[in-house]
């Protein structure tokens, strides 16, 4: 956490022009991405998915597929890389880091009343405890909206900063719920607030609330990330989850991000997607673009 | 953890401005080794008998043969024009003359991606540009004044217009075509004839254009474009059957067209040129207001008359914003105009980068200081680096002359009646630029600022139905929307 003295007045977070916003994302899906610059786009994207199975039936004998499948994600396509982590919900930590073993791949739970966050904070802070004992690398947190949308700044900032002194070595993600926020200043201070609270990712939402992740969101946030970056000098890795589902969407995120934070972000240390179907339209275009010809989706594995 | 400030950290965009080559299918445009005069509904040879090149100027390559109309040739447009307007034009149903205005643009749409990729090789402008905004633009202007055509009574209620006769149209090489639908769409509308010349560096989209209005069946000779430079356009001013002048281009140049129709009952418009001002306050959305002065200034490599070549930057965000600046600069792609992700392509011809490169020198020897984009730019063919200046003051040449490139002049201000009066303080005042998160500030601006358009919280938007022109030495009309029209009619 940041000393006090340094911490600024959220509720003086910089403005945030709807039309400008929305223009400057629309800028970046109009960069062409061809050839090797397509191919290496792709398989960093592959690299930075956070494969997600968050589901109230999810099971030991599900996660364990998945996790496979993290590690083996195209066979059929020799030298690629795997994702970079599996995101469960804390009871499946113990599964996913068994079955993912040395591989290298994180698991990241969701901890804190994973997705409304109405809880006290006691169980909050049991809940992410639980989670990093089973063996979780990263936690991924929920704001409380409620208290944010109340103007209750400092509650959320001392429950972010509860939350990550619990996480102890696992890095912190906190999710926004942006399509909760709704507009793009309190998008903005919302993101001010996590990082000032101590923060290593800041992420756009649960997937359980639409919209979730969107291109204006998630440059509002990467902004935000720059300026803590000039201000600190440290530096915040980017989460857009749900709603990314398709490769040349997530070429544009990885334009809009080279564009904003510059090649030092472009890694999973410091940008991941949460989507569960990413995956599979990245590998047809992957094919694709070796033989020249889509594939049908049969021939792309379902966990 | 580190709590320190830390101004040396820098971020790295290397790796954002070196894609992957995305060039734009040169083959689906069909450019002529040669191209004659378009007079009477007809390409004819010139009575001059001579030919001029037009080159690319991202490449110097040669792209064509352009025909150039001597005073004989002007002579007979305007005569064609005359007939035309006497024999057929003026007579016919304005929801006739409707159809034939609305035929161009369904055309101009058909054949968008052509005419796009010939703008492109022939001015330097990046495709994205030509693709998004200049053609589509082109298209829109003939749309909205074919509408107007035979609404003209809603126009000027309880008044009686009639056409002015025969309008010769003078256009620059920053928006060739989007300038000649400009022209041509309001005067057609209203009823007149036109004889129109392009710059003599880009003619291909105005000639493409005639191709058009050829196979959109116009009535013979109610446009005529003919090609040439200097000396053609002096001609088609100083013609006598001419009723009307519309100019867009220098200052220079439109004080010698004001002087020649002196005394004279030809009546004028002229779109000249500008020093915008772009005012950031500190309560603005910085990043986005840094967005819109990137796209006030490099936007068609600052071949805009209402470029925002002038910045002022509240004191207090001074700093930031300028580093936001820098940043941005870093990740604009200047390179090959035909390639898709191109930010800034060619300068339009060698004497323009002449003059830019020449503002440059001045701005350092005043000492003022300068920062670059680190980009590579092409060895071939006429680029600018994305340049801006900061330690500039009010009686720096840098601020107050027109460069027309991609050149940025930066400077603080500190109170609302100080920015009025600097951002006033010019002979031009064609637009400005402000931006605050506070609306009663942005009418207070606006009534204060001595420009045609003000923008707030966004630059360099154009729409059809919105009028565009000066005040002061930006010249004296106004283009587009309602407004527009009335540089076509007598009132009566």
């Amino acid at each position: 956490m940041i000393a006090t003295k340094t911490i600024p007045d959220f509720s003086l977070s910089p403005h945030v022009d709807q039309v400008g916003i929305e223009e400057r994302a629309s800028r970046f899906t109009k960069r062409s991405i061809k050839n090797e610059t397509k191919v290496n786009g792709l398989k960093l994207a592959l690299n930075m998915i956070d494969l997600t199975t968050l589901e109230g039936k999810d099971t030991d004998g599900k996660v364990k597929q998945l996790c496979y499948k993290a590690l083996h994600l195209h066979d059929a396509y020799p030298g690629l890389p795997t994702v970079a982590a599996i995101c469960v919900y804390p009871s499946m930590v113990k599964v996913a880091k068994t079955a993912l073993g040395d591989s290298g791949v994180k698991v990241a739970a969701v901890a804190t009343a994973f997705p409304s966050g109405q809880a006290p904070r006691d169980v909050k802070i049991r809940d992410t405890k639980y989670a990093v004992q089973n063996g979780a690398d990263e936690i991924d947190m929920v704001i409380s909206r409620g208290k944010f949308l109340q103007g209750e700044y400092n509650f959320v900032f001392d429950e972010i900063a509860a939350i990550k002194e619990a996480c102890g070595e696992a890095r912190l993600k906190v999710i926004l719920e942006t399509g909760e926020l709704v507009t793009y200043d309190k998008v903005r201070r919302a993101s001010d607030i996590a990082m000032y609270a101590g923060a290593d990712f800041i992420k756009t939402s649960t997937g359980k609330i639409s919209p979730a992740a969107t291109m204006p969101v998630t440059l509002v946030m990467l902004e935000a990330i720059r300026d803590f970056y000039y201000k600190t000098g440290k530096k915040i890795a980017m989460k857009p989850a749900g709603g990314i589902s398709k490769a040349k969407l997530a070429l544009h995120y990885l334009v809009m991000l080279n564009e904003v934070l510059g090649e030092d972000w472009m890694n999973n240390e410091w940008f991941r997607f949460g989507a569960s179907s990413l995956a599979n339209d990245i590998l047809m275009q992957l094919m694709k673009q070796r033989t020249g010809v889509y594939q049908s989706a049969n021939y792309f594995s379902i966990d | 953890m580190a709590t320190k400030k830390n101004n040396t950290i820098k971020l790295k965009f290397d790796s954002a401005r070196n894609l992957a080559p995305a060039p734009e299918s040169k083959s689906a445009a069909k450019i002529d080794p040669q191209y004659e005069l378009f007079i009477n509904g007809k390409f004819e040879k010139p009575q001059s008998k001579k030919y001029f090149p037009t080159i690319n100027p991202a490449t110097e390559e040669k792209l064509s043969m352009i025909a150039e109309a001597n005073g004989a040739d002007v002579n007979k447009a305007v005569t064609a024009a005359r007939n035309a307007y006497d024999k057929t034009w003026k007579k016919m149903p304005p929801a006739e003359r409707a159809k034939y205005i609305y035929r161009i643009a369904r055309m101009l749409q058909e054949r968008a991606r052509e005419f796009a990729i010939i703008e492109t090789l022939d001015g330097g402008k990046p495709i994205r540009e030509s693709r998004d905004f200049d053609v589509p633009t082109a298209a829109n202007h003939f749309f909205y004044y074919a509408g107007w055509a035979d609404k003209l009574e809603y126009a000027f209620p309880n008044r009686r217009t009639e056409p002015l006769g025969v309008a010769g149209q003078i256009i620059p090489w920053n928006f060739p075509l989007l300038m000649a639908a400009w022209k041509i769409a309001p005067a057609l509308a209203c009823g007149n004839t036109v004889v129109l010349k392009p710059a003599e560096n880009t003619s291909l989209t105005a000639l493409k254009l005639a191709e058009i209005i050829q196979e959109a069946d116009l009535p013979p000779g109610v446009v005529n474009i003919i090609t040439g430079a200097g000396a053609t356009g002096a001609a088609i001013v100083n013609h006598p059957g001419i009723n009307k002048i519309a100019f867009t281009g220098s200052t220079e140049v439109g004080k010698i067209i004001q002087r020649a129709i002196a005394g004279t009952n030809k009546k004028a418009t002229l779109e000249l040129g500008g020093k915008a001002a772009n005012i950031i306050f500190d309560d603005a959305p910085l990043d986005q207001a840094v967005e819109g002065v990137i796209n006030g200034i490099f936007f068609n490599q600052g071949h805009v008359c209402c470029a925002g070549s002038r910045l002022y930057v509240q004191e207090s965000v001074f700093k930031q914003v300028v580093r936001k600046l820098k940043d941005r600069l870093e990740t604009l792609i200047v390179g090959d105009p035909i390639d898709k992700n191109t930010d800034i392509g060619a300068i339009n011809s060698r004497a323009q980068l002449d003059i830019i490169n020449k503002y440059i020198k001045i701005g350092i020897q005043e000492g003022a200081e300068m920062y670059q984009s680190s980009c590579a730019i092409p060895k071939k063919g006429f680029f600018c680096r994305p340049t801006i200046f900061t330690n500039v003051a009010q009686s720096n040449r840098i601020a107050q002359e027109e460069i027309f490139g991609p050149v940025l002049a930066i400077q603080s201000f500190r109170t609302d009646d100080e920015v009025i009066e600097k951002a006033n303080n010019t002979p031009y005042g064609l637009s400005a630029g402000v931006w605050t998160d506070k609306g009663s500030k942005i009418f207070n601006m606006t009534t204060k600022l001595r420009a045609g358009v003000v923008w707030a919280n966004t630059f360099n938007k154009f729409d059809p139905s919105s009028p565009f022109g000066g005040y002061k030495e930006s010249g004296y009309g106004r283009e587009g929307g309602v407004h527009g029209l009335n540089a076509y009619v007598n009132i009566v």
